[in-house]
């Protein structure tokens, strides 16, 4: 058999179910609190799911996603909150007209790299430009040197540690430690209400299946099969004719663009960006939710980040002692108990029982399908 | 930014930014040293290790309790006591880490990362159920108090050369312990070729366990020198991780040399440029340096070329 | 020296691993459709040597010229694309993808990022990998993974990854070692086979498996060119018999 459908059967099953869940369960069993707040989680669903093709499928662990997340974050964010910023409604700032925080820091006027935030396709374009650019230059210095593996998470943790001093030093172009807060309207259309908020639920989560979608394809290439073979014998498939660096500069750029997506659209859902989603424990999270999920599994990411994020909730709610032992407790079970996640877990106890369950009546007459 | 100071100003400024910076260089040695040992030698990434370091700093912090309570007249004293505890908490705790943890993944480096990232939100949480989320500091013993006036303008800290000369000698002693003795000999051999170690008679269980547990307590001993010129909270530790793991990926992970050369200049170049722009962005120039470094150099300053 | 009957000419190859020269002024001349067997003690520089031609390290000095091309400055894929195989001394192949999918990232398609982003499997790929398939004797074995196979099948699906690319110039370490007798007859039969049309260079430890495919043999000795010629004219060369047999 050489010819291949997209989707196998039981792929297309996991992706209805989990479209059933998202389109349907969450928005009908959830108030319009919760449903926000699951979106929230949903768009970390995006950073996990370019981890699992870097990470899983090409072994390249990033502990930096929450940088190019927080670029998606702060593109958005810049926007919004310069439409917010209009002279009416900052007539009280000494400078009209620019962010509050600019003016409480001394600055007078907007920055030149503010300034095109004002058109909002230009926004759109720098969401996927700009983190697929740093990404690039940063995966082209490393991988062209041949620097992978440990080293490479080193040096993104330290990008990502550096990223948070720099916009937590520079208040007056990022809003420092607070961020950029009180965004108000997209295009004149308020984001606030929870009538917006559901909208924008809808949205990122058909922007997630899309990013599902793509994902799968670029497994299911022989691109995905070049990173796999990349995994095992770099070397072989270097002297196969491949030029490595620029599959995995690719593949990062990749996980990087749909780690700003994710940061964007939590910006719209949340209301707001600040530096304690960059750094480095965001970061590292991030790689737990995709962890949990199974590294080798796309659904199983998007599992992994909702898990995870409601377990964060609800137990730093109640219990904030218990949850920092919890986490902890998970780092170490994914590593040392479950390396394959929900999805490894599903695959060995779940599979064979659903199977033996649907072998039982399958002797018995079947309707016609 | 060299404009409004005069010469002899300039220079008392750079002695002293100098100085501050060795006993930023001191801490870096401190905390490399541990890493040096463990990532370099062993090729495991704790990032727990600030963790380990912040236990030798409480321990201290219980010891110079201790000796204000009960023995008030060796008070001056405490400090070696405390070291030499700080080096065995750590140390015992490191050996129980690998026994239970690390050993099952030496295979796998980037889980091993991932596992000491959980293990370091567990001591971070067990610190804080423990000692409080507030910084605790200790009282330094008289002795170490005080200045010394160099020039008019010129007056360096006593902690901070103790602090130093401690840096140093434990440098010399673990360069002894890994170059000089017979156990240095076993770990790099081990390190070097497991299989073939093992079957002259190393054992090599035992040889990592040893490495990882004095590892850990050298960063215990880290912590207790950290104590004298700062205080000690639950996070403390991670705030250095990061700069710690460039300080010996910049030096050259396997080479102790290089990891003391690049703790200099790396603390250097922070603490100078400190002085002319604000404290954020002096270390994001640092940093960015040395990541741009990396980049272009990845083994490191002093590392040496092999045959794949 | 520009000589158009030769398809590889090494030149002066130098290489020094912190100042201990690895090869040390190597030269040797390679002809179209030429089997050239390299052996010499462990350690003399023989794995150092493929591992220059094929890009995996960078010689210090001298020049290694495929075709009028100057590999020393090549990447690897480029030399791969020139028209050079490798294939290296432990088997190397990919555990989790099937024979067919391992033979299939070696086909000549495809092998930019853009490329294997469209990469489709007609009815060329799948003919040729069957073909190559049944020449490594892995015809049956297609959707199998990889990691089930034995050492020596692991040796012949590292084979043909590289018939599979069709290389001028076959560069071979060590095919044969850890195969039983039988494998390494069937290897004998294989290699003879497939070296008909190209170069090919050999490292082989195995005196009876060189004397069977070897055009000329180069000895090899701390670095340098000890002897060249026939099998028996280097068996019979009493330098080659003081490495060998003194000491």
């Amino acid at each position: 058999m050489t010819k291949t459908s997209f989707l196998t059967r039981s792929e297309a099953v996991g992706l209805a179910i989990l479209a059933l869940i998202i389109f349907v369960a969450f928005p009908v069993m959830l108030d319009d609190f919760r449903l926000n707040l699951f979106g929230k989680y949903l768009s970390y669903a995006f950073v996990a799911i370019g981890l699992v093709l870097c990470w899983g499928a090409g072994g390249i662990l990033s502990l930096g996603q929450g940088v190019f997340f927080g670029l998606g974050g702060y593109c958005m964010a810049m926007f919004l909150k310069l439409e917010a910023s209009t002279p009416e409604a900052t007539a009280i700032q000494s400078t009209p007209g620019i962010p509050d925080f600019m003016d409480w820091n001394q600055i007078s006027a907007l920055p030149i790299w503010w300034q095109p935030f004002n058109s909002f396709a230009f926004t759109l374009i720098a969401i996927f430009v700009v983190p697929a650019a740093f990404a690039f230059v940063i995966g082209y210095a490393m991988f062209r040197r041949r620097v992978s593996g440990v080293y490479f998470a080193i040096i993104t943790q330290a990008i990502a540690a550096i990223a948070t001093i720099l916009i937590v030093g520079q208040q007056g172009y990022t809003g420092g430690v607070n961020g950029i807060t009180d965004l108000r309207t997209l295009m004149g259309w308020d984001i606030r209400p929870d009538g917006a908020k559901t909208v924008l639920y809808f949205v990122n989560a058909i922007l997630l299946f899309g990013c599902l979608v793509v994902a799968m394809a670029i497994r299911k290439s022989k691109f995905g099969r070049v990173l796999v073979a990349m995994r095992d014998a770099e070397d072989r498939v270097r002297f196969s004719g491949y030029d490595v660096a620029s599959f995995k500069i690719f593949i990062f750029c990749v996980g990087a663009m749909m780690a700003a997506v994710g940061g964007a659209m939590f910006t719209l859902q949340v209301g707001f960006m600040s530096p304690t989603i960059v750094g480095i424990v965001p970061s590292i999270e991030m790689v737990i939710f995709c962890a949990v999920g199974g590294r080798h599994s796309l659904m199983g990411a998007v599992y992994g980040a909702l898990l995870v994020n409601w377990a964060k909730t609800t137990f730093s709610e109640s219990f904030p002692e218990l949850w920092l032992f919890g986490l902890g407790a998970l780092f170490i079970a994914v590593v040392m108990a479950f390396p394959n996640g929900l999805a490894g877990l599903f695959d060995d106890y779940i599979k064979p029982r659903l199977r033996g369950w649907r072998q039982t009546p399958a002797t018995a007459p079947q309707p016609a399908e | 930014m060299f404009s409004g100071y005069s010469l002899p100003e300039l220079g008392a400024i750079i002695t002293m930014q100098g100085f501050a910076g060795l006993i930023l260089f001191s801490v870096f040695v401190l905390m490399a040293l541990g890493l040096a040992i463990i990532f370099g030698q062993m090729g495991v990434i704790n990032m727990a290790h600030g963790e380990f370091m912040i236990l030798g700093a409480y321990v201290t912090y219980l010891v110079s309790n201790a000796f204000a309570a009960y023995m008030p007249a060796l008070f001056g004293a405490y400090f070696f006591v405390a070291m030499v505890l700080a080096f065995c908490a750590s140390g015992l705790l490191g050996m129980i880490v690998e026994w239970a943890m690390i050993r099952h993944l030496y295979k796998r480096p980037l889980d091993t990362l991932l596992a000491t990232w959980g293990l370091s939100l567990i001591l971070q949480q067990t610190f804080r159920s423990l000692f409080g989320a507030r910084e605790v500091g200790v009282t330094i013993p008289q002795w170490m108090m005080g200045s010394l006036p160099v020039t008019d303008l010129i007056e360096i800290p006593i902690n901070g050369i103790f602090v130093m000369v401690l840096a140093l000698g434990i440098s010399a002693a673990v360069y002894v312990m890994m170059y000089r003795s017979a156990w240095g000999r076993q770990v790099r051999a081990v390190t070097q070729n497991r299989v073939m170690a093992g079957a002259v008679g190393i054992d090599t269980e035992r040889t990592d366990r040893m490495t990882f547990g004095i590892g850990c307590g050298v960063a215990g001993v880290a912590g207790a020198a950290f104590t004298m010129i700062g205080s000690t909270g639950p996070t403390s530790g991670q705030a250095y991780i990061v700069d710690t793991f460039l300080v010996v990926v910049f030096g050259g992970a396997a080479s102790l040399l290089g990891t003391i050369a690049s703790a200099f200049s790396i603390s250097q170049a922070q603490s100078i440029l400190e002085f002319f722009l604000s404290g954020s962005m002096a270390k994001v120039i640092t940093l960015l340096v040395v990541v741009g470094i990396l980049m272009l150099r990845p083994q490191g300053l002093f590392a040496m070329k092999l045959r794949k | 020296m520009e000589n158009p009957n030769f398809i590889l000419t090494v030149e002066d190859l130098s290489v020094s691993f912190d100042g201990f020269k690895a090869v040390d002024g190597l030269s040797f001349y390679i002809e179209p459709n030429e089997c050239r067997v390299i052996i010499g003690p462990n350690g003399a520089g023989k794995t150092t040597v493929l591992d220059l031609i094929c890009g995996r390290t960078r010689a210090t000095a001298g020049s290694i010229e495929f075709k009028g091309a100057e590999l020393t400055r090549m990447r690897e894929d480029q030399i791969v694309h020139a028209g050079v195989g490798r294939k290296f001394q432990t088997p190397s192949v990919y555990e989790d993808l099937t024979v067919f999918e391992n033979l299939e990232i070696s086909y000549p398609r495809g092998h930019t990022v853009f490329g294997a982003l469209t990469f489709r499997r007609d009815g060329d790929v799948d003919a040729r990998i069957r073909e190559v398939a049944e020449t490594i004797f892995l015809g049956d074995f297609l959707q199998e993974r990889a990691a089930i196979l034995s050492h020596g099948q692991k040796q012949w699906l590292e084979i043909g990854m590289l018939l599979i690319q069709d290389p001028q110039l076959m560069m071979l370490d060590e095919p044969v070692a850890g195969m039983s007798v039988a494998e390494r007859k069937k290897t004998a039969e294989l290699l003879n086979r497939i070296i008909r049309d190209r170069a090919v260079i050999v490292i082989e430890h195995d005196m009876g498996f060189v004397a069977d495919i070897a055009t000329r043999v180069t000895v090899m000795h701390q670095g340098k060119r000890l002897s060249e010629g026939s099998m028996a004219h280097v068996q019979a060369d009493p330098k080659v018999v003081e490495v060998y047999l003194g000491h």
